[in-house]
């Protein structure tokens, strides 16, 4: 089992992703890589979905990767992945290689929509990966259009505010209850404003024979309407309103990772972002409350969760 | 000549796929079942359970996903191969390119099959037509027996530092793919000397990391386009070399073409695929008759032997060519086009009889070559618009 990271001394003085990349100052996929591969061992090999993340970094006959890197659509990375998995397996049994450890990232687009299949049946067939899903809540790419993973109320440029609605008109899709119903080993949120959090959950992903999940809250300063200096402290009020709860769950128990006793008001994450900003508008008030609710109806889905599986699992075994 | 045939069989087109693929060493077969393909997944799933297939089978979620983990296998420096059919390439279409671009070896074979709507399960070209300008190397199959040989050569073709193109080899649906057919194995051992192992120049390595999959501007993109293309033109001498050392322990040999009485031929008939040893049954009954006439069967259609099919019609004095796929409000089929310019090109100009035939698995028969052979013999007077033969008005 993967020792729980410590201090910043732990880590290897290494840059996974070189300096010169073209994301936006404050982007908050750039702090998601180099917090997951500096957990991660040197010999890690990255797949990549299209998105952000792929055309900023990659960018011929430029790459700022350090690391083995591939990227070839939107919708399949996990698929590759797979793929890489098998193709290693095949020439290990020739003595031709060894196998190394496998990271995908894919944006909330690649993962929570047009990649949701490839996921799934990469995870079903028990391919050893860690997938990372950089979630920046809207396809950022293409210019901020609303994804599964866009929460309720937020304006995207396809979820308009205007006087007939005002924002996303649905609610985010519970992306790790998806993948936890596949039976995963290890699948896990976090956030890069808790990065001792996250890299110790990355250690642990890494540990297990099988597929493994992380579900990483990435702030967009461009998508979301925030001065590009607040991207750690949107990360971390996203988490202190328990907004995006840090939580884990290891072979069927659920565990909230960072319990938060008493959370800030959810207005003051909401208050920071200019795609909210109508939602503080009189008429629109129901939505507000919708959301706050929301926001406390998983947090204590999660601590019943918590509970329920520990105890349950606790008993069979 | 010295050659090894260790054992003959009666097999199914798609059993011969999944023999060869056996013999061929491949790491990674990552494939999704589609009729009338999916005898090569099961037959391979076969070898798994038997201890055969040495290498992993992925049974992946869909064609999109096989095809892409066949780029994820093939970046590892494995030996891939997929198999697929008519909507499975259609679903794959987009990853066709990248494969393409990338410059992975892949292998496929495509049991051809008519796109929906409506759906139908039986043969006809328009599956890879509708992927003709992906950047893959195509071969059409006339029998069984060539089905197996060229799965064999393509991983040589195609993994030649030359080349670094993927390739197809396409046979008919249930017209090949089920047709049971005495085909004369080979042995095992003088299929790996043949293929050696991948050694790709590129790989996924951590001590060299590459970027695989870069994003391009206009700036670059032409050039990686350019390459590809210039590639596509090695191919027809690396088949050559490919086929003389498969020829000199098999003693069977194909060709880009394959031409039967061109040059003695008023009337010669081109046309790709198992129509064409129809057509050839129809030729021959006809010279029998006293009748000029030949049959060019289009053995490599991508890249396209365009001087090897000129100079098959120089004799000719009116041009057959025969489509299996239907190109709607396009002026000809795809195969008549690319004949039609490569004869322009030429400086040739004699009459061109266009034929749409065999559309949704529809049969042609030796009769039907009769024909459409007599139709020719009118001279001028078929114009301009293609035959659409067979079809029920």
């Amino acid at each position: 089992m993967a020792e729980p990271i410590k201090g910043l001394k732990e880590l290897p003085m290494d840059e996974p992703l070189s300096p010169g990349h073209r994301l936006c100052p404050g982007c908050g996929a750039s702090i998601v890589v180099r917090q997951v591969l500096l957990a991660a061992p040197k010999d890690t090999i990255v797949a990549e979905a299209t998105g952000c993340l792929e055309v900023s970094t990659a960018l011929y006959p430029y790459s700022a990767w350090n690391r083995p890197w591939i990227h070839s659509a939107f919708e399949n990375a996990a698929a590759v992945a797979s793929g890489i998995d098998s193709g290693f397996k095949a020439l290990a049994r020739r003595g031709e290689g060894r196998e190394h450890p496998i990271v995908v990232f894919g944006g909330d687009g690649g993962t929570y929509d047009i990649g949701i299949q490839a996921l799934s049946g990469a995870i079903e067939r028990g391919h050893r990966f860690l997938y990372v899903c950089y979630d920046n809540e809207a396809y950022m790419n293409t210019g901020i259009q609303r994804s599964g993973g866009t929460p309720l109320g937020a304006w995207t440029t396809t979820t308009q505010v205007g006087t007939a609605r005002a924002g996303k008109q649905e609610t985010k899709k519970d992306l790790v209850s998806i993948v936890v119903a596949h039976h995963v080993p290890y699948a896990a949120t976090a956030s890069i404003s808790h990065w001792r959090d996250l890299m110790t959950k990355v250690r642990k992903a890494l540990s297990m024979d099988g597929p493994t999940f992380l579900h990483v809250i990435a702030p967009c300063t461009r998508g979301w309407r925030f001065d590009s200096e607040k991207t750690i402290r949107m990360a971390r009020l996203a988490v202190e309103t328990r907004l995006f709860p840090l939580y884990e769950v290891e072979g069927g128990v659920y565990k909230i990772t960072f319990p938060v006793a008493s959370p800030k008001p959810v207005e003051e994450y909401l208050k920071l972002q200019g795609r909210f900003g109508h939602l503080f508008q009189p008429q629109n008030a129901a939505e507000l409350e919708a959301i706050k609710k929301g926001v406390e109806e998983n947090y204590r889905r999660l601590e019943k969760l918590s509970q329920f599986t520990s105890q349950m699992y606790a008993q069979a075994t | 000549m010295q050659t090894q045939t260790a054992r003959v069989a009666a097999l199914q087109g798609d059993e011969a796929v999944a023999e060869a693929v056996r013999q061929c060493d491949v790491d990674v077969v990552a494939a999704y079942p589609i009729t009338p393909q999916t005898i090569i997944v099961e037959k391979l799933a076969e070898f798994v359970a038997d201890g055969k297939f040495k290498g992993e089978f992925v049974p992946v979620e869909s064609e999109h996903s096989a095809m892409s983990a066949c780029v994820g296998a093939a970046a590892t420096g494995a030996r891939v191969f997929t198999a697929t059919s008519s909507q499975g390439l259609a679903y794959m279409h987009e990853m066709l390119y990248n494969v393409a671009g990338m410059r992975f070896p892949i292998v496929m074979a495509v049991a051809n099959r008519a796109l929906s709507a409506p759906l139908v399960l039986n043969a006809d070209h328009g599956d890879m037509m509708a992927s003709r300008d992906c950047g893959w190397i195509q071969f059409y199959a006339e029998n069984v027996e060539e089905i197996y040989d060229r799965t064999i050569q393509l991983f040589k073709l195609s993994e030649d530092p030359r080349v670094m193109l993927p390739s197809t080899i396409n046979f008919e649906g249930f017209i090949l793919s089920h047709d049971k057919e005495r085909v004369s194995l080979l042995d095992d051992e003088p299929i790996k000397r043949f293929l050696g192992r991948p050694k790709p120049k590129h790989r996924i390595d951590p001590d060299n990391p590459f970027t695989f999959g870069a994003i391009a501007t206009p700036d670059t993109y032409y050039e990686f386009r350019m390459q590809q293309a210039e590639a596509m033109k090695n191919v027809l001498h690396v088949l050559d070399e490919v086929e003389m050392e498969f020829e000199s322990f098999s003693g069977r040999r194909y060709g880009a073409v394959d031409a039967y009485n061109t040059d003695d031929a008023d009337v010669v008939m081109v046309i790709n695929g198992s129509a064409g040893g129809t057509m050839r049954a129809a030729a021959r009954g006809l010279n029998a008759a006293g009748e000029k006439v030949g049959v060019l069967a289009i053995k490599l259609y991508r890249p396209f032997p365009a001087e090897q099919i000129v100079s098959n019609l120089a004799h000719a004095k009116t041009v057959i060519t025969m489509d299996r796929s239907l190109s709607p409000g396009a002026p000809s089929g795809p195969i008549s086009e690319d004949v039609k310019s490569a004869m322009q090109l030429a400086g040739l100009t004699k009459p061109v009889l266009s034929v749409v035939y065999g559309i949704g698995g529809r049969d042609l028969s030796t009769d039907d070559g009769k024909n459409i052979f007599g139709m020719a013999k009118e001279g001028s007077a078929f114009g301009a618009s293609t035959v659409m033969y067979g079809v029920k008005v």
